[in-house]
């Protein structure tokens, strides 16, 4: 078999060994956090005999390690189970969140990732001008102001005072693909703001790095003009640090917004699961972060498989 | 123009806006042509608009603080305010409590008692459909009441179902057997949990089917619900939006900005510290009304040091209310009297004199307790109440300046009502409001009441509450109730520095507001009463 297939195998596998240990370790702290379910969803209106019915409904008599087994028994026959707080099947509802945090993900990165390459390309052929130095400048600032307030600036300047987005953006099913992408616009800009600049740092040290090497000289030598050199040169040669910050970046788009959603009261996992949290329903916070620790195992397999592939050495071993 | 013709002109157009054929913005416009000042025009339009009576039609949007996705459509588990409202879009009780506090007849007809206040017997009203096409009949009536009370009920409303010793049917009447008499069951029973569903919500507790003005037509928990018009609603006189929706919006700047930007036109909870800026952005109005919800410090009477009444009267005066008011609250509420009422309740005695921050007295009853001068440990949470852990800094500044050493510890958030609250002998806390004074009483005060926070327990207090309970000359229970407040005030455990306001955010586009000090929003009914003008 092909070395990079066995290699993808290795890392599938010891991925599905990670989301066991990220499910014990979820279960685990759960079951640390003080109060339990029951007394989470009757709050300060709780008597110790609705307490008891609540506890005895739920199965929350039953040990920790029973729980866990039944957990995990129903996982690997495809069954997330239902939530304990409002009985809803964990799949639908959390597919429906997922849904709209792939979707706030994808139309962000699809204009972060791009862009902070393009301009991590245009800060090195301007290097220490004043486009890089604009550039950079203005990333550091964006990436020093914390995304919230980016958040606010953006609804009180652009929402309130001008009326061109809404500050709200609560999306639904009936809803055209057009309303969508008008509501989802500032959280949008808001999260570009906040990942650009880290990629585009990278790629910038990226591909400075390599452009100190010997065949740069040779290629500059060659008279081909900056922005060749560093396109088909230098950029091929540092895609694996870029590629791992991408990921890092997209993983990030996928699992940390809350703030953002919160924000714009956006529908997405992150409220999802603090709410599952704060409310200590178990079965929900279980699938909640297989969901998230599939995310990073896998984006990071990607990012590790194109830095192989993107590498004649690591693609041909001896 | 002379000044008849510009009369003639402005009731012109007030009529034109009565009946909603011209905008708010058009009105005012001409107003202005007119030489109408803004401030008198918004007038003449409100007065204008009122007078027409309700407009039917449009969507109504209410962004409300205090939802979450793991919420249900199961009265019975509703604790926060989003559950609250969307109850009361698709449900309804057998009566409510108006913004007076008096009984207002819903799904019961009439109600009578018998002469001993310990039988109650319901009229339920006929030709009302709930929205799956069944007919209400008082059998639904019993079974709803049975599963809010049985020996499994996980339901909110478990405690005040607790004194009912029989409950049955007979054709159109549902009648209560009570243990013993309560002047007040049908104000227990307007529970916001008690809302009527077919065959009691057995089979579905959660399938969202009431009586209500609206249905429900699509729920997504901790983001938005929709509602349609019930087209075969009982009441003419209610429901004058085609759809009201949802949306749970927690954050507070979010809230705000999306009635600022008109995406909504009702919010809740808007923070006192705002509200004065809120008030002058144009198109909308903040809305604050007195209510009986309270902040309060709690002490256990049973615990040391607390076990000492002088102690507990030491930290009483020294706590300044007028300046705790004004700070945590920016004046949106009223002082509180150290007990668990206030003028918002019926039968309210209001010559009970009010406790004043007095250093000196709280020396004087500090030195005689006895206390060995140890910190006293204050635990505070940011959950206790908004504002909790900069009330608590001004009460351990005044406290000092009386010669009690205070101490806070801050306490996680997260379990605070299930490791601090109701555990711990001294901590901030909140309490919820009441319809009547018996149940506030009987909630947190009788010695057996689960939720006694404060420990307070006395035979003489609980005998002159259910004495109350069943007296009917209503002279008599004032009395009685002012005597129980001042034992509270001057013996009990409880701290209350405040009673807050029910602050709302109103678009200037609904019309038929109603300040209601029952409950949050209209008591949750502000969509069956509001219309909606361009």
């Amino acid at each position: 078999m092909h070395p990079i297939l066995i290699l993808v195998f290795q890392r599938i596998a010891l991925g599905l060994l990670l989301l066991f240990a990220a499910s014990v370790l979820i279960f685990a702290g759960t079951m640390i956090l003080p109060g339990d379910v029951a007394q989470s969803i009757l709050g300060q209106s709780a008597t110790p005999e609705a307490l008891a019915n609540m506890r005895a409904a739920l199965g929350l008599n039953e040990p920790p390690v029973t729980r866990y087994l039944d957990w995990i028994g129903g996982v690997l026959q495809g069954d997330l189970g239902r939530a304990l707080t409002n009985n809803q099947d964990i799949a639908t509802a959390m597919g429906r969140r997922l849904g709209n945090t792939m979707f706030l993900a994808f139309w962000a990165a699809i204009i972060a990732v791009p862009l902070a390459i393009f301009l991590g390309l245009l800060a090195v052929r301007y290097r220490d001008r004043w486009p890089d130095r604009l550039i950079s400048g203005a990333t550091l600032a964006s990436i020093s102001i914390p995304e919230f307030l980016v958040g606010y600036l953006l609804v009180y300047f652009v929402a309130v005072q001008l009326g061109w987005f809404s500050s709200v953006a609560m999306i639904n099913d009936s809803m055209s693909l057009g309303a969508k992408l008008n509501a989802i616009a500032l959280p949008v800009a808001v999260l570009v703001v906040v990942v650009l600049a880290h990629m585009m740092r990278m790629t910038r040290a990226a591909i400075l790095n390599v452009m100190q090497s010997a065949y740069i000289e040779t290629a500059e030598l060659k008279g081909l003009s900056g922005f060749n050199v560093i396109f088909r040169h230098a950029f091929p040669n540092a895609i694996a640090p870029i590629v791992n910050v991408v990921m890092l970046n997209l993983a990030y788009l996928v699992v940390g917004v809350v703030v953002v959603e919160v924000v714009f009261v956006y529908p997405g996992m992150g409220q999802y699961l603090v709410d599952h949290v704060s409310k200590r329903d178990v079965p929900v916070v279980q699938a909640c972060g297989l969901v998230f620790a599939a995310v990073y195992i896998g984006l990071n397999m990607v990012a590790d498989i194109v830095a192989i592939l993107s590498n004649p050495r690591l693609r041909h071993p001896k | 123009m002379s000044k008849t013709t510009d009369q003639n002109h402005i009731d012109y157009l007030k009529v034109r806006a009565g009946m909603g054929r011209i905008s708010r913005r058009e009105f005012m416009g001409r107003m202005g042509a007119l030489g109408v000042s803004a401030a008198v025009a918004g007038l003449f339009y409100a007065e204008a608009v009122q007078a027409a009576g309700p407009v039917k039609g449009g969507t109504l949007r209410m962004g409300v603080s205090g939802g979450e996705s793991t919420n249900s459509l199961d009265p019975a588990l509703a604790a926060s305010p989003v559950p609250y409202n969307v109850l009361n879009q698709f449900g309804e009780t057998l009566v409510n409590v108006d913004e007076n506090g008096e009984l207002e007849m819903r799904l019961a007809e009439s109600v009578e008692a018998s002469a001993d206040a310990k039988t109650w017997m319901f009229k339920i009203r006929s030709g009302v459909e709930f929205h799956n096409g069944q007919t209400l009949t008082a059998q639904d009536v019993m079974r709803t009441m049975e599963r809010h009370s049985n020996d499994d009920s996980q339901s909110g409303a478990l405690g005040i179902m607790r004194g009912i010793s029989g409950m049955r049917v007979e054709n159109d009447m549902f009648i209560v057997e009570l243990e013993t008499a309560n002047a007040d069951l049908p104000f227990l029973l307007g529970d916001y949990h008690l809302m009527i569903q077919p065959d009691g919500g057995f089979d579905n507790p959660a399938a969202g089917i009431g009586t209500g003005p609206y249905m429900v037509e699509s729920e997504e928990p901790g983001v938005r619900y929709l509602f349609k018009r019930n087209p075969n609603y009982w009441d003419d006189s209610r429901a004058h939006v085609d759809e009201v929706e949802i949306l749970s919006i927690n954050d507070t700047t979010a809230r705000m900005s999306a009635l600022q930007s008109g995406q909504v036109q009702i919010v809740n909870r808007v923070d006192p510290k705002v509200a004065a800026l809120l008030d002058r952005a144009p198109g909308l109005s903040v809305k604050s009304v007195g209510g009986p919800g309270h902040y309060v410090f709690i002490m256990h009477c049973d615990t040391e040091p607390f076990l000492n009444n002088d102690l507990r009267l030491a930290l009483k005066y020294a706590i300044d209310r007028e300046d705790m008011l004004d700070k945590v609250l920016r004046g949106y509420g009223t002082v509180g009297n150290d007990m668990p009422v206030n003028a918002s309740y019926p039968l309210f005695d209001e010559t009970i004199p009010q406790r004043e921050y007095d250093p000196e007295k709280a020396a004087e009853h500090y030195a005689k307790s006895g206390h060995d001068g140890s910190p006293i440990i204050l635990r505070v949470s940011d959950v206790a109440f908004p504002g909790a852990v900069e009330a608590a800094q001004l009460f351990q500044q005044t406290a000092q300046a009386a010669g009690i050493p205070l101490e806070l510890q801050r306490e996680p958030g997260d379990g605070y009502w299930s490791e601090v609250w109701n555990v711990q002998p001294f901590c901030a806390s909140y309490w919820g409001g009441r319809p009547v004074q018996d149940q506030m009483y009987s909630t947190a005060y009788l010695s057996t009441a689960d939720w006694n926070d404060t420990r307070f327990k006395r035979e003489d207090f609980d005998a002159m509450l259910l004495a109350a309970r069943g007296e009917l000359d209503q002279d008599k229970r004032k009395a009685m109730y002012r005597e129980m407040g001042m034992m509270v005030r001057d013996e009990g455990g409880l701290i209350c520095p405040m009673f807050n306001d029910f602050v709302e955010g109103v678009s200037d586009r609904v019309q038929g507001w109603v300040a209601d000090p029952t409950g949050e929003l209209m008591s949750g009914t502000a969509s069956h009463r509001v219309w909606l003008t361009d």
